[in-house]
C-alpha cells in the first residue's frame, strides 16, 4: 500500500491514486485531487455532488454510483458529465476520498 | 497528453429485450470511463430507439433453450426447458417479458427508453442505418430525441476510425 503527501497531508492511497481511508479526507486533500482530474476550481455546483457522495458512502459503506447520485442528488446526467467530465461517478469518488463505485449502472 | 481517447462502438442489430441491454450496460460503463462512445442501430435493433418501439420490447421463450423453469422461480428446474409448445400459446411471451423486466425493476435496472436517455445525456453519439430505415419506410421523428441522424453503414466506417467495434 501507497502513502502519498496531498494537501500538506499523508494518507495512504490504492493502486489507482483512491483514498484507502475516507477519513483521511479534507476539502483542500479534494481541491487537490479536482486539479488532478483536470478540474481548475470547485464551484458551488461541485461541492453539492462531493458532500452528497460523502453522505451516502457514510451511509451505505460504499461510493455511489453514476445513476445512483443523479437519482438520489437530484443533479441531472448532462450536469454530472460537465461537472466532472469523462468518468463522472468515478471521479468524484476519487476526489471524495472514496473508493472506486461498483456497479453496473 | 496529445493521446487520443479511447473509443468504443456498438452495432445493435436485435430488438430483443435481453438483446437490447448489452450495449445500454457496456456503453453507460465505458462513458462512465471517459471513453467515446457511438451506437449505430441497424435492423430490429431500431427499435430500441424507436418511440412508439423502445418500451415494449420482449423476450419469447419459444426457441429459446437458456430459458428454463427455474426462471419462473421453480426451484431445482434448471434444466427442465418451456417446452416450445407451450411457448407458443397465448399470454406466453408477455408473461416471460414481464418476468425480466420484474426482474431488472427488482435490480434498478432502468427501462430501455431511460438508458438510451441516460447515454444521450452521457455523450454517446446514436445513429440510425440508412439501408434499414428505407427497408422499414421509417423516417427520423420515428426516432427518439438524441439520435443525431440516419447514416449509411460507409458513414459508420468514416465516423468509427480508430475505434474498438462491438457487434451485438
Amino acid at each position: 500500500m501507497a502513502t502519498r503527501t496531498i494537501a500538506g497531508k499523508t494518507v495512504e492511497v490504492n493502486e489507482e491514486g483512491f483514498l484507502i481511508n475516507p477519513n483521511d479526507w479534507t476539502k483542500e486533500i479534494a481541491v487537490e485531487l479536482a486539479k488532478e482530474e483536470g478540474i481548475p476550481e470547485l464551484t458551488e455546483a461541485h461541492w453539492k455532488v462531493i458532500e452528497f457522495c460523502r453522505k451516502d458512502a457514510g451511509a451505505t459503506g460504499k461510493a455511489p454510483t453514476l445513476r445512483r447520485i443523479t437519482t438520489a442528488a437530484g443533479v441531472s446526467t448532462k450536469d454530472m458529465f460537465a461537472l466532472f467530465p469523462k468518468g463522472p461517478a468515478k471521479k468524484v469518488a476519487r476526489i471524495s476520498g472514496l473508493g472506486k463505485p461498483e456497479g453496473c449502472v | 497528453m496529445a493521446e487520443e481517447n479511447r473509443k468504443i462502438a456498438f452495432i445493435c442489430s436485435k430488438g430483443d429485450l435481453d438483446m437490447a441491454y448489452p450495449a445500454l450496460v457496456m456503453g453507460w460503463a465505458a462513458l462512465g470511463n471517459g471513453i467515446d462512445v457511438t451506437i449505430f442501430f441497424t435492423f430490429w435493433g431500431m427499435d430500441l430507439i424507436r418511440k412508439t418501439r423502445q418500451d415494449h420490447l420482449e423476450i419469447a421463450p419459444v426457441a429459446n433453450t437458456s430459458m428454463k423453469m427455474s426462471m419462473m422461480g421453480l426451484k431445482g428446474m434448471d434444466n427442465l426447458g418451456i417446452p416450445n409448445l407451450l411457448g407458443v400459446l397465448p399470454g406466453m411471451t408477455a408473461f416471460a417479458t414481464k418476468l425480466m423486466k420484474d426482474k431488472m425493476k427488482a435490480l434498478g435496472v432502468p427501462p430501455v427508453s431511460e438508458y438510451i436517455q441516460m447515454l444521450v445525456d452521457g455523450g454517446a453519439k446514436l445513429y440510425a442505418c440508412k439501408m434499414s430505415v428505407d427497408m422499414m419506410g421509417l423516417k427520423q421523428e420515428d426516432f427518439v430525441d438524441g439520435v443525431l441522424g440516419i447514416v449509411t453503414a460507409g458513414d459508420f466506417m468514416d465516423m468509427t476510425e480508430g475505434a474498438q467495434i462491438i457487434f451485438i
